[in-house]
């Protein structure tokens, strides 16, 4: 009964200053707000990335070569990279490995008719379309018959299919490689993909959307390892057999010895000119993880300031409204309040400003992630450029409200609160009655 | 005028019963002492003062600033506690207490009414009225109820959900009354309560204690001036932090005061007709 009335009385005279009991309970407001919001944006950054990791397959190792430093090039065509000798030692001595993925890129221009496109040329064997996870649409992706045969086929990604054959349908009909004067006959349309993340230094973003399949072995026979590229006024001649291996092991746990297996195999190999790399997914999801924690870990720091800011503001006006109601916390201890009586009166204000900013903070928080979409569509609107600009993490993040923050939040503001506002509280209930009667 | 028979009373019978009447005093006082330090220097407010005040009493204490007439106040309405010395409400010694058993103390026998009113000001008459028993713990409807005919009778039926800012000064003066007696205390202190008045408002308040007393309250007032401390029973004048005087005002003299103040009213009332 009593404490009902106290808590009634409480929220009576914050409401006799709304706009000051309004100021104090923003402080605690952003605080919760800015927690909630923040673990929520980073959470669905870190989505972002972990999903793209994941999309390269946490039980892959990828070999790849990487050009090799300038002062390590000698002769005029640039020969680095890995072999296909490298593949078969792999094979031949690695025995964790359930498949292992040869892929060859070389940028080419594709016509049909009068359509011409610049896309990428990728050999490979019929596992990768399941490694990176390719779905077809029309017709099939490719087969080791073809590999065997060496036949002069090939598969388009949705985006080429759509940009070289807007009005027909591609199967059966044939596209033409002028730099090597082929043809090559469409046997499959894969489905649209999404690009993959690009991550550490030797692993760009894939995007899959301008690409060409045809087996290695073809492009192996028709167009060779040897490349040229021909710009105004120089000639560049780089030689490679194979751009990347994709290793794939039956499970996660074997991830770490196979890929250290890989690496004492292959990189002796090609240590004079340090043109190999070996990227393991499953270390740069955990990198991703990591990254995660540290995202988590600044957002709560920042909500966490500005939860102390908002309790600062609260003790200030505890103090300021202490002061300014001396006399009535006087005619209080006059008529018989005890000073316990007293803290509580001032407790109870405290505790109802803390919560309800605390509370409203949740609502808002709850609000975010539409404000964040709302926030990425103004840009988009505004400056397409910025928002392209815009690292893929945060265009395509998908705030998700971390649950266990919001107990966090509350206990941190509320915490915040009761400590600011006990000290003016006691400070009230110390001051003698009769000073307190005589404050004007 | 006659004197009143303090004197002959000594700390070590305190509960002896008020002389003749077979009932304990409101209030006993027994040389009672209070010093400050202030700066070094030992300021003795009050020296030595012993007094009783009977059940239905209607005392004012008077005094030259400086007589201690503020520091006995504050020790009569337990604010204070004395250097050294006896203070019994009833039965119980109030100059050994603990700050929440004088807090209790005031909640529960003491009906104060200040210069100044000190009306909380967010709550309404009714609610100020009902304070001294939130503090114990009591607020149910009875008390609500108590409450509003407190303010009846102090004739405010008309303004229970005003605040004190909608209120001239002498009806917040009514409704400090009207709050001092919500508790049913052994005594009212008064502290000035006519001094922030005009002489038109002061008599309405007089008369109202006049009534009170009549009705059995014990009031004590506080008060420098004569025409005021004229309406009282009795008139204890302080000097120098030692009782000066305690006499009784004769039933005569006070008819008298109040028909000079009467009159003097209803002159106001013709000069401004």
């Amino acid at each position: 009964m009593l404490w009902l009335r106290t808590w009634q009385l409480g929220v009576k005279s914050l409401l006799l200053h709304p706009l000051r009991s309004g100021l104090t309970m923003l402080g605690i407001l952003i605080g919760v707000w800015a927690v909630i919001v923040l673990t929520a944006i980073s959470q669905g950054a870190s989505d972002v990335v972990q999903k793209q990791i994941e999309s390269l397959g946490a039980n892959t190792i990828i070999v790849r070569s990487i050009k090799p430093p300038a002062e390590k090039m000698t002769g005029r065509a640039a020969d680095y990279g890995l072999r296909r000798s490298d593949l078969d030692l792999i094979i031949a001595n690695v025995p964790t490995i359930t498949s292992a993925l040869p892929i060859r890129e070389i940028r080419r221009q594709f016509t049909n008719g009068d359509k011409t496109i610049d896309g990428r040329l990728v050999g490979c064997t019929p596992d990768y379309a399941e490694i990176n996870k390719l779905g077809v649409r029309n017709g099939r992706f490719l087969a080791d018959a073809d590999n065997l045969r060496a036949d002069t086929i090939c598969v388009l990604a949705a985006g080429v299919a759509d940009r070289l054959f807007p009005y027909e349908e591609p199967l059966g009909k044939r596209i033409y490689v002028p730099e090597n004067n082929d043809y090559y006959r469409v046997v499959g349309v894969l489905r649209h993909r999404n690009a993959s993340a690009a991550i550490g230094g030797s692993l760009d973003s894939q995007d899959f959307s301008g690409d060409i399949y045809i087996p290695i072995r073809t492009m192996q026979r028709r167009i060779g390892d040897t490349v040229v590229t021909r710009r105004a006024g120089q000639m560049e001649m780089e030689i490679m057999e194979l751009n990347q291996i994709t290793l794939q092991v039956s499970d996660v746990d074997q991830v770490r010895p196979t890929a250290a297996m890989v690496e004492s195999l292959v990189l002796p190999r090609h240590a004079a000119m340090q043109d190999v790399a070996v990227v393991v997914p499953l270390e740069l999801l955990e990198q991703a993880r990591n990254l995660r924690m540290m995202f988590l870990g600044i957002g709560v720091l920042i909500a966490c300031i500005s939860l102390v800011v908002g309790g600062i503001g609260i003790m200030n006006i505890m103090l300021a409204s202490v002061t300014e109601r001396t006399r009535e916390i006087g005619i209080r201890r006059a008529l018989g309040a005890k000073r316990k009586d007293i803290v509580r009166q001032f407790l109870v204000e405290t505790i109802v400003l803390s919560f309800s900013g605390a509370a409203l903070g949740i609502v808002l928080g709850f609000l975010g992630p539409p404000m964040y979409h709302s926030l990425l569509y103004l840009v988009f609107k505004f400056s397409p450029e910025k928002f392209a600009s815009l690292p893929e993490a945060i265009r395509q993040a998908e705030p998700s409200i971390v649950y266990a923050t919001i107990p966090l939040a509350v206990g941190i503001a509320v915490a915040v609160g009761l400590v600011s506002g006990l000290y003016p509280a006691i400070r009230a209930a110390k001051m003698n009655p009769i000073d307190a009667l005589r404050h004007e | 005028m006659e004197p009143y028979s303090v004197k002959t009373l000594e700390p070590a019978v305190a509960t002896e019963t008020f002389a003749g009447s077979g009932k304990v005093p409101a209030v006993r006082i027994r040389n009672l002492k209070k010093s400050y330090v202030l700066k070094s220097e030992t300021v003795h407010a009050l020296r030595d003062v012993s007094f009783d005040i009977p059940e239905g009493d209607f005392v004012a204490i008077m005094g030259p600033s400086g007589s201690g007439k503020s520091t006995l106040l504050n020790l009569l309405g337990c604010l204070d506690k004395p250097t050294s010395g006896n203070f019994f409400l009833g039965d119980d010694d109030v100059a050994t207490m603990s700050d929440d058993e004088l807090a209790d103390i005031r909640s529960r026998r003491i009906g104060f009414v200040f210069q100044s009113y000190n009306l909380i000001q967010q709550y309404t008459v009714v609610e100020n009225i009902q304070v001294p028993l939130y503090y114990q713990g009591r607020l149910g409807p009875a008390e609500q109820q108590r409450a509003i005919e407190l303010a009846c009778s102090v004739g405010l039926a008309e303004r229970l959900d005003h605040r004190p800012m909608q209120l001239s000064g002498g009806q917040q003066q009514r409704v400090a009354i009207a709050r001092s007696l919500m508790n049913d205390p052994y005594f009212m202190l008064a502290d000035e309560a006519t001094g922030n008045l005009d002489s038109v408002t002061t008599e309405e308040i007089l008369s109202l204690f006049d009534r009170l007393n009549n009705e059995g309250r014990t009031i004590i007032m506080v008060t420098h001036e004569d025409e005021v401390a004229a309406r009282a029973k009795r008139v204890i004048r302080l000097a120098d932090g030692m009782l000066s005087s305690d006499r009784l005002n004769s039933e005569a003299s006070r008819e008298e005061a109040r028909r000079r103040q009467h009159e003097h009213v209803l002159a106001l009332a013709q000069r401004k007709d």
